[in-house]
């Protein structure tokens, strides 16, 4: 339960994460909410991002002008929906976003062969990804227009009880 | 007909042009401007676009067989289509010949499954509907007016997101309401809902914050008389200062940084391992606090009054439990079977205070009592239902969140989207992570594609005689085992008879000689796994889950049948007659066996860490030069940890200061096992399902462990005579008529309680109680399993209408389209432009 004080607490050391990704950038006091945005090549030396092959994802995912930068809030929002004790249900809402390449609110083929290319690293062959991401439409496309909406996300996610971030 | 074919071929190219994002930037962007134009709502893309487009193609190519046909309507339509996209200029960009009017694409941004989770506006209406209908169901209104005829959500009016004029106005109103709900609901509601609300953190701290504002506004407005304004304020504090609390224990993990030192490299199987462990730490060390304070502290402080000498403290000790323990408050003798009295002092010496009442002398201070076997007795008893109860909780909620009801079809997508291991940060574990996952797609699609390859009669035949020679070996390897151990301890029963009746050997070696069972037991516990391992990569399995079940449900029958013959032994043989081995104390002894075995356990694992890890990496490192380190076996060492919690469990009656041992060696098994698997193991190459291994673990746990050590002490208390000198239940002739001896006593002493007693004797002597209380609750069972049962075919049911909503959307859509084609179609000819509807 997020009381007051866990929720101060846990500001006061983000802050000191989100300041020593730019020292010069990040101010100390942060009282009257200065207009600071840290570009996405600093954000993603955090070690806890610095191998994830979704990381430049992620970060877009919570930038507010959608390109990766950063401002203290975004990055408080990053790491309140990436923690353990946040719910599943926000978590699957920004995992369907993180994964939705082209932003338009389905999850097409192009989407999916994008991921998978970032998940095995280019070790699949470009039939066997075809085939991998035809298969995975097939199985949980459930109205049949041949992308994933968001319902059948959710519904194929909530059967995956290894869902963990 | 040939167009229709070639177009389709080139969006395959034409999407392989666009391999950067940068390419896909630009055509955002132009599309963004364009919609905006249009609509209110953000911009479609071309790729969007593209689907569609390619949506209606593929449903067009369906449908190339019904073109031949004459006065089809779909074929005229693909004609018509085809010869606009020529003349549709404007919406296009050179990359998409797009079919769908602007009206039609107006209108297409504006669905509701397009919005939810984008704008802001969009999530708030989402959510107001969402905590409107939480509120409904907490009021428990009627739910018929939930249901309309059709039970459509976007008929219903759920979630419906139109072009509005005056989308500004509509999103404060909508702001409005929804804080206007959000404190109308209980607090945990109102918590969890905004927990769950895809808004940034600063949107949300800002509801919360309006809502309780409107709260309190409301409460000081109103007129409560002063107590109760009181009672309000206190509760608050108490509300606030138990979250303070909360946070300030969160903000205490134990070994946060080791676990996520293991997490990042080794991810979440090697890591639940070690969770497990902590688990079994915060219940022991429950189990130590209450045993600490309700009966060791009292005893401690008030020493029995007589109480032989005790030899001196040999090293042998520490393994044995004997020699300077054997008298303390460790065991069982040692507890007085009297009632403490704090200032009462026996001046007339060598007078035993009376058994059981306590009343015998005259003291002035009658509250400062403490009735040792009463608390002896009843600690036991809550300890182990306190405990029960915390397993049987954490095990269903364990098994609700892993073994879903629905019965999962979509393998491959699962793991595309589910199997990558977030918590893993080290590079080289990664690596593997990627190169694991690639693998698995490999042998799923391999699956998937050759699924009609048959084994003849011959193969399977084969393979059933491999799988019952195995399961022989490992069935007569334990019998064997088994057998083993019976005869064993039954020739050290004998010895102990003959050192019972010659005194004149050496104690110390006595002593030792007593190691000789725990040590055959352990031996056993450590090699015969290891010929089970050797057992199933003989046979080869096919999928690794059904190998790791196979493995664990063998290590289970070895330990279960072990730990059963051991019970035997100390019940059966000990208990039943100690005096033919001297013994005046049988709990004792078996108590100093308990620790004993725990100890054993302890040294063992530690050899198999060394020998199994550290010494099996150096050799194959140095000696055989390879690369590959040996994989850390999670089930095997998991089913070591219940093992050893179950002996535990066993001798808390026995010995109420175990759980401290138990304590001291989960301690530094922790920082041994980290220390071995971060220096000597690497990620296990196979795949781990690990939610479901946890609830299997928590599952045995509770189960074949925790219910059979419960059984084995209730057996204890329930009929076999305690020793008659020492204990706090001597001269009983149960330690359960310790309780029942209370019930007497409190009649004798307040005559109104009498029901009370008889109620007592009546529930819990009739065996008829218990029949009425189990038949009760496998109907409770019975019926929770027929629920979710319908909650399956409900199911079912909404997956088809799921399909059917599609089929819907689908033809709506190319209705829409084809209503716009026929009003421009007059107005085509006039001019080269088209107007926007």
């Amino acid at each position: 339960m997020p009381s007051n004080m866990s929720c101060v607490l846990c500001c006061s050391r983000l802050h000191g994460r989100y300041r020593e990704l730019a020292p010069h950038l990040v101010p100390l006091d942060y009282t009257n909410n200065p207009d600071i945005r840290v570009p996405l090549t600093l954000i993603i030396t955090m070690p806890e991002l610095k191998e994830n092959p979704f990381r430049d994802r992620i970060v877009e995912t919570f930038s507010e002008d959608g390109h990766g930068n950063l401002t203290f809030n975004d990055f408080v929002d990053m790491f309140s929906v990436l923690c353990e004790t946040s719910p599943r249900e926000l978590k699957t809402i920004y995992a369907f976003k993180i994964y939705d390449f082209n932003r338009d609110n389905f999850i097409c083929k192009e989407d999916l062969e994008k991921t998978l290319n970032k998940l095995t690293k280019g070790e699949l062959t470009p039939e066997e990804v075809t085939l991998v991401c035809d298969k995975a439409i097939e199985e949980a496309d459930l109205d049949g227009d041949n992308k994933l909406s968001f319902a059948d996300f959710e519904n194929m996610i909530s059967k995956a009880p290894d869902f963990l971030r | 007909m040939a167009r229709i074919v070639n177009f389709d071929l080139r969006y395959p190219l034409m999407e392989a042009g666009l391999e950067s994002p940068v390419d896909e930037e630009g055509v955002h962007d132009s599309f963004n401007q364009l919609i905006a134009e249009q609509s209110q709502n953000g911009g479609l893309d071309a790729l969007e676009l593209q689907e569609l487009q390619r949506e209606l193609d593929e449903e067009g190519r369906d449908n190339v067989a019904y073109l031949s046909s004459p006065g089809h309507d779909y074929g005229r339509r693909q004609e018509r289509w085809e010869a606009e996209r020529e003349d549709d200029g404007r919406q296009t960009d050179s990359l998409a010949g797009e079919r769908w009017s602007s009206a039609t694409l107006k209108i297409l941004s504006s669905m509701p499954s397009r919005t939810i989770g984008r704008s802001r506006g969009a999530i708030i209406s989402q959510y107001y509907n969402r905590t409107m209908q939480l509120r409904r169901r907490r009021q428990s209104r009627p739910s018929i007016r939930d249901f309309s005829r059709s039970a459509r959500p976007s008929i219903r009016g759920y979630g419906m997101e139109g072009d509005t004029t005056d989308s500004e106005g509509a999103e404060l109103r909508k702001r409005e309401h929804l804080v206007n709900n959000l404190q109308n609901l209980s607090v945990s509601d109102r918590v969890r809902m905004l927990r769950g609300m895809p808004l940034s953190v600063a949107e949300k701290s800002e509801l919360r914050m309006q809502a309780m504002q409107k709260e309190q506004r409301r409460h000081s407005g109103r007129q409560i008389p002063c107590c109760s304004r009181l009672k309000y304020y206190i509760i608050i504090a108490v509300r606030q200062s138990w979250y303070s609390w909360l946070s300030f224990i969160h903000s205490l993990q134990l070994w946060q940084v080791a676990l996520k030192r293991v997490s990042g490299r080794f991810g979440t199987g090697v890591l639940s391992y070690f969770l497990f462990l902590k688990t079994l730490l915060f219940f022991n060390l429950f189990l130590f606090l209450v045993t600490g304070a309700f009966l060791v502290l009292p005893q401690a402080v008030h020493p029995p009054l007589f109480s032989q000498g005790r030899p001196s403290f040999s090293g042998l000790e520490l393994l044995t439990g004997a020699g300077y323990f054997s008298d303390s408050v460790m065991y069982y003798g040692y507890y007085s079977n009297y009632t403490l009295r704090k200032s009462c002092r026996v001046d007339t010496g060598g007078q035993n205070m009376s058994i059981s009442n306590g009343t015998g002398m005259d003291c002035p201070s009658k509250r400062h009592s403490y009735n040792m076997p009463m608390a002896y007795f009843f600690t036991i008893g809550v300890s182990f239902f306190i405990t029960g109860i915390i397993l049987v909780y954490s095990m269903s909620k364990s098994f609700g969140q892993s073994f879903r009801i629905d019965k999962s079809h979509s393998i491959l997508a699962m793991k595309v989207f589910c199997s990558w291991d977030f918590k893993v940060l080290k590079k080289s574990s990664v690596k593997l992570m990627s190169e694991n996952i690639c693998t698995q797609l490999k042998e799923l699609l391999a699956e998937v594609n050759h699924k009609h390859v048959k084994n003849t009669v011959c193969q399977k035949l084969w393979r059933l005689t491999v799988h019952g020679i195995a399961w022989t070996i490992c069935i007569a390897s334990t019998t064997g085992c088994v057998i083993g151990i019976y005869y064993f301890s039954e020739h050290m029963h004998q010895n102990l008879r003959l050192f019972s009746r010659n005194t004149h050997q050496n104690p110390l070696l006595k002593e030792a000689s007593m190691l000789a069972l725990p040590v055959v037991v352990s031996v056993i516990n450590l090699l015969l796994p290891g010929l089970f391992n050797a057992a199933a990569w003989m046979e080869d399995y096919d999928s690794p889950s059904v190998r790791t079940y196979v493995a664990i449900g063998r290590n289970l029958m070895l330990k279960v049948s072990v730990l059963g013959v051991l019970c035997y032994h100390w019940l059966g043989r000990v208990a039943a007659d100690p005096a033919s081995i001297n013994l005046t104390c049988w709990e004792d002894f078996v108590g100093q066996e308990l620790y004993r075995f725990l100890i054993m356990d302890f040294i063992f694992t530690l050899l198999d860490t060394l020998f199994g890890e550290f010494l099996w990496r150096l050799f194959s490192e140095k000696g055989l030069k390879r690369r590959r380190r040996p994989v850390f076996d999670i089930a095997r060492n998991v089913l070591d940890l219940i093992y050893g919690q179950t002996l535990a469990w066993l001798g808390v009656l026995f010995t109420p200061l175990l759980p401290a041992v138990q304590i001291l060696k989960l301690l530094l098994l922790f920082y041994i096992k980290k220390g071995s698997v971060m220096m000597n193991c690497q990620a296990p190459r196979k795949p781990y399902r690990v939610s479901q291994m946890t609830t299997i673990f928590i599952t045995l746990l509770c189960i074949p462990s925790f219910i059979g050590a419960s059984v084995c002490v209730t057996y204890t208390m329930w009929s076999i005579t305690p020793s008659s000198s020492c204990g706090p239940f001597r001269q009983l002739k149960t330690m359960f008529q310790a309780g029942k001896r209370w019930v007497e006593e409190l009649e004798k002493d307040n005559p109104s309680l009498s029901m009370l007693a008889r109620a007592h004797a009546y529930l819990v002597e009739n065996p008829f109680f218990l029949f009425v209380g189990a038949g009760i609750f496998l109907i409770v069972i019975y019926f929770h399993s027929q629920v979710v049962d319908g909650q399956r075919k409900i199911i079912s049911l909404l997956q088809e209408q799921i399909e059917n909503e599609g089929e819907d959307k689908k033809f709506l859509i190319t209705r829409l389209q084809s209503i716009h084609e026929q009003k421009r179609t007059p107005t085509r000819r006039l001019t080269s432009q088209d107007s926007t509807c």
